[in-house]
């Protein structure tokens, strides 16, 4: 398998999502954001997590213009899979390559912590390797985390098993550290070749990290 | 010419910030506030001499394009000479 790992300027989550890919198997590219192109041969496009364009405006807001965009727009339009992971996943939701969007967390602090997720829907590729009701134990580190999205899209994202994972405490009762709609954690697109989560999965992908759970669900990717 | 445009939560959108300033409104003795909203501000000037109605069609583009999230916020515009 070949990703791409896109960097944009204030990306800083790129090396550790190289390293976590790489030690499932898979050949990873940074491709930085000025490209217009993807490299050929590409099964994955990641959006890792970082500060791209230091969050100005709206955390994603500008980044969604970078040149690079429009090849990933046209990958994910032509089925090719998509994986944003935290400013990734904003990224894409301002790209409206996923529905709803990311307001302050209702705390208003940073959040940067282990949180345990569970698994709403194993019923697409990214989370294949999963059971329904898997709980996670993954970092969280965000400002801007509290997903939103109206009540008809939410409903129809249930019916099409688009809500994906959620926060939970240890025994998968409700917990919900950012105030997100139904503590929704990931989501993926009505097609389910884009994908986005809060949650770093590339944080959790060796036991002295404190978890390796992260590379159960990077996995799927895999088959 | 300046466009002043204000970009804010929609109704029904819960606000987190407009809480909090309410909560702390609140502890300082400030009983009267039943609302509080925190939005932003955005000045841009624009080149002289534009027409005042097309400036405001296309500062609304550059809402609809940037500057707000549809999805989330509302926005109002107001040109000023």
């Amino acid at each position: 398998m070949k990703v791409a790992v896109i960097r944009f300027p204030g990306t800083n989550c790129e090396f550790d999502t190289q390293y976590a890919f790489e030690r499932i198997g898979a050949k990873t590219e940074l491709v930085w954001h000025k490209e217009t192109s993807l490299p050929d041969g590409i099964d994955l496009v990641v959006l890792p997590g970082g500060f791209s364009y230091g969050d100005y405006l709206r955390s994603g807001a500008i980044a969604r213009f970078s040149p690079v965009m429009q090849a990933v727009k046209a990958f994910a339009e032509r089925g090719g899979y998509v994986l944003g992971i935290c400013n990734g996943f904003q990224i894409l939701l301002e790209s409206h390559l996923l529905p709803g969007a990311m307001k302050r967390n209702d705390n208003l602090h940073f959040v940067s912590k282990f949180q345990y997720i569970k698994v709403l829907s194993n019923d697409n590729k990214f989370l294949s390797r999963l059971q329904k009701g898997d709980i996670l134990n993954i970092p969280i580190a965000h400002a801007e985390g509290n997903y939103f999205v109206d009540s008809d899209t939410l409903t129809k994202m249930y019916d099409n098993g688009q809500m994906i994972l959620q926060y939970c405490n240890a025994e998968g009762y409700y917990d919900n550290p950012n105030g997100s709609v139904d503590a929704i954690a990931g989501i993926c697109n009505a097609s389910k070749n884009v994908f986005g989560l809060m949650p770093h999965p590339e944080r959790a992908c060796e036991r002295i990290l404190g978890s390796d759970d992260g590379i159960k669900m990077i996995e799927g990717f895999m088959h | 010419m300046k466009a002043i445009v204000n970009i804010y939560l929609k109704e029904g959108v819960l606000d987190p910030q407009g809480k909090a300033v309410k909560h702390a409104l609140g502890s300082l003795g400030f009983k009267d506030v039943e609302d509080v909203r925190v939005g932003k501000q955005i000045v841009l000037t624009l080149k002289d001499g534009l027409n005042a109605e097309e400036a405001k069609k296309e500062v609304e583009q550059m809402c609809e394009k940037l500057l707000a999230n549809t999805v989330i916020e509302d926005y109002d515009i107001e040109i000023v000479q």
